[in-house]
């Protein structure tokens, strides 16, 4: 078996809560991530999905060791990054790069987009002659936007634009693994789908794998083979794309995409709408974190952690119950 | 028909700028019916929030300014009120509800009071009965154990609680017209399916029409009666919200529609509207919509399209309706 691109092995992260004031102890912990592993083959792209306090950013910043997990592996073409020292890691950078949601606040604006755009290949070490400034207008190309946009500063451009360097400056350094952290949530939709399509086209010349991480699933089944989904931050079901919106499996799942609003007004929702919140990361329930909410959750939900396992089907679920559940009632 | 409940026209509202003024909304015309639920759709820019907040008095003067047009609401035009009519129509004929239900919410007092406060001031209740009818308005808003929640402050609360929260005190004193500026927008989906089901369920208890503004087509999918769509500050088209999503026509819905990924259409490609939103201090003389526009000709760009009536409530803003019929045929 080839070894893939990236592969996550326990990964966790507890932020630790200041105390209110400078010397008082400690207001608590968040297991922002508990325990995540997937693997990514190459040329493949993964969505990370759930609601605000999954964890599904901190996860994307985990992999690239932007934050130091507490526990877990972190295995990039099957180099653990987590042991490596800091030029090492700079290094590896090269290969793995990440497009954030702000285009706003993510660029300097002192910079010049030609500056940005090749800061990552300066900071390697580039030497910032003619075939550099040529190869940053290649790239400015390559995104959609025009060479003569290379002397200009951020604020001159437009959201979607904006988006558009921030692309550019992540393939700048030629990487495998762009991590994607709610690329297209700030940008208006007509927007948005222009810059949808350009991560498509790119992940098909490039051959790129995204670790693509929103909280729409439409845009993340348009971009993604595979789809994980995480509660809590916890992966409570990982299956290829098609399959997850056909059977979701998981209760959650089945939850998250019951309440996505129609595309129509005739397929108006009538499905049982969800109930209660998402309960608190702070203080999150025993067991199963989903089985406050859960319409199957029995005795045994709220004792034991279901672990995500591979069902006889091939699916990859955490839930106690779901061969029942795949079965159906 | 009955006269409608609220009837906007003309509205022109312009934002003094550092570049000159610039025309936020720009002659805007639309109705909500009695009972009815109407959404308005728009990107940011489109002048959908500054339409609903300039119904409703409710802008910093300077720097906006609402220059021309009339907003007739149960026979009284709210652009010509004065400041103490108007309060007296806002929060108890008109509710309101926004974005951002922690920063809506005042978070020094309890929740009780702040319902309560709607209460005091407009259906001149005692401390006692507020309370009580406070009590009831948070259980019929679908908040567990509503009399333990009074004390609660807004930091108590979940994002969705506190959005029932602001819903409750919107709907305190029973009004005819429901405002709703993106009410959904800041919330999960989970939580966004509760409160728009809440709404809906409110909305047919109580017969009153519903203003839902909002950026999010499966927003208006799932909940509107009858759509507005607007652009760069005017309206693009306005129709039955079955006949938008099936014969749009005005090519700028017609892109928005194309351009929103749906679960059920998977294809390769998003189709796109090239370029970006206009911004509000350039002066058209045509339409605005026209540099982005496939079907654009020369007259698009020299004069405004008016609307045109397409069938029964159905009314696009373009030149080009005869063309754009061929939508999703090509």
């Amino acid at each position: 078996m080839t070894t893939p691109l990236l592969e996550v092995e326990a990964l966790s992260k507890t932020f630790v809560l200041p105390g209110r004031t400078p010397f008082a102890r400690s207001a608590g912990a968040v297991r922002a991530v508990d325990g995540v592993s997937f693997k990514l083959p190459r040329q493949e792209s993964l969505g990370i999905v759930g609601e605000s306090g999954c964890g599904k950013s901190t996860t994307g910043r985990l992999v690239l060791r932007l934050i130091e997990p507490t526990a877990g592996r972190v295995l990039f073409e099957g180099q653990d990054i987590l042991k490596l020292d800091a030029n090492a890691l700079r290094t590896m950078r090269r290969a793995m790069q990440i497009v954030f949601q702000d285009p706003q606040s993510s660029l300097d604006p002192r910079m010049t987009v030609e500056e940005i755009v090749l800061e990552p290949l300066l900071v390697q070490g580039a030497r910032r002659d003619a075939k550099l400034k040529q190869r940053a207008r290649e790239l400015l190309e390559l995104v959609g936007l025009s060479a003569a946009h290379a002397e200009r500063y951020p604020h001159e451009f437009s959201g979607g634009q904006r988006q558009r360097i921030g692309i550019a400056r992540a393939i700048a350094p030629q990487p495998k693994l762009i991590v994607c952290d709610e690329p297209v949530s700030a940008l208006d939709v007509s927007v948005q789908a222009q810059i949808i399509n350009l991560l498509q086209d790119l992940k098909d010349t490039l051959g790129l794998s995204y670790l693509f991480i929103a909280h729409d699933l439409a845009v993340v089944r348009h971009l993604c083979e595979r789809i994980a989904v995480m509660y809590l931050g916890r992966i409570v079901e990982m299956a290829p794309a098609a399959a997850l919106f056909a059977s979701p499996l998981h209760p959650y799942t089945q939850t998250l995409l019951a309440s996505i609003p129609a595309a129509h007004p005739r397929d108006r929702r009538t499905r049982p709408t969800p109930k209660g919140d998402v309960p608190s990361a702070m203080a999150p329930p025993p067991g199963c974190h989903f089985h406050t909410r859960c319409a199957f959750a029995r005795p045994r939900c709220s004792a034991e952690v279901p672990a995500l396992r591979t069902l006889a089907s091939g699916r990859d679920v955490a839930c106690h119950f779901a061969e029942e559940l795949e079965e159906g009632p | 028909m009955a006269e409608p409940l609220l009837s906007v026209r003309n509205l022109t509202t312009e934002f003094a700028t550092e570049r000159g003024p610039a025309l936020a909304v720009d002659n805007v015309d639309f109705d909500v019916g009695s009972g009815e639920v109407v959404g308005m759709i728009g990107e940011s820019g489109s002048g959908k929030s500054v339409s609903a907040l300039s119904i409703l008095g409710l802008l910093p003067t300077p720097p906006a300014r609402v220059r021309a047009g009339t907003a007739f609401f149960e026979g009284q035009d709210l652009l010509r009120l004065r400041a103490s009519e108007l309060r007296r129509i806002r929060g108890r004929r008109i509710g309101m509800i926004f974005q951002e239900p922690m920063t809506s919410l005042n978070p020094v007092f309890q929740i009780g009071d702040q319902i309560g406060e709607t209460l005091r001031v407009h259906e001149k209740l005692g401390r006692e009965a507020a309370r009580r009818r406070a009590v009831e308005l948070l259980d019929r808003v679908g908040i567990p154990s509503a009399a333990k929640r009074l004390d609660d402050y807004p930091h108590h609360l979940s994002g969705g609680m506190r959005q029932r929260v602001m819903i409750a005190i919107a709907l305190a004193c029973n009004p005819r017209l429901l405002i709703a500026d993106e009410p959904t927008t800041a919330l999960d989906v989970t939580v966004q399916a509760q409160i728009l089901e809440l709404l809906r369920a409110l909305q047919r208890d109580s017969g009153m029409a519903i203003l839902m503004i909002t950026h999010n087509m499966g927003v208006i999918a799932e909940f509107a009666d009858r759509v507005v769509v607007m652009y760069a500050g005017r309206v693009a088209e306005t129709a039955p919200v079955e006949r938008l999503f099936d014969h749009p026509r005005h090519p700028y819905s017609q892109g928005l529609l194309d351009a929103t990924p749906v679960l059920e259409r998977v294809e390769r490609r998003l189709r796109t509207i090239p370029g970006s939103l206009p911004t509000p201090t350039g002066i058209d003389p045509g339409c605005r919509f026209a540099p982005r526009c496939e079907l654009a000709q020369d007259e698009c760009s020299r004069a405004r399209p008016v609307p045109v009536a397409i069938a029964p409530g159905h009314a696009a803003a373009c030149f080009r309706t005869d063309a754009s019929a061929q939508w999703r045929l090509a």
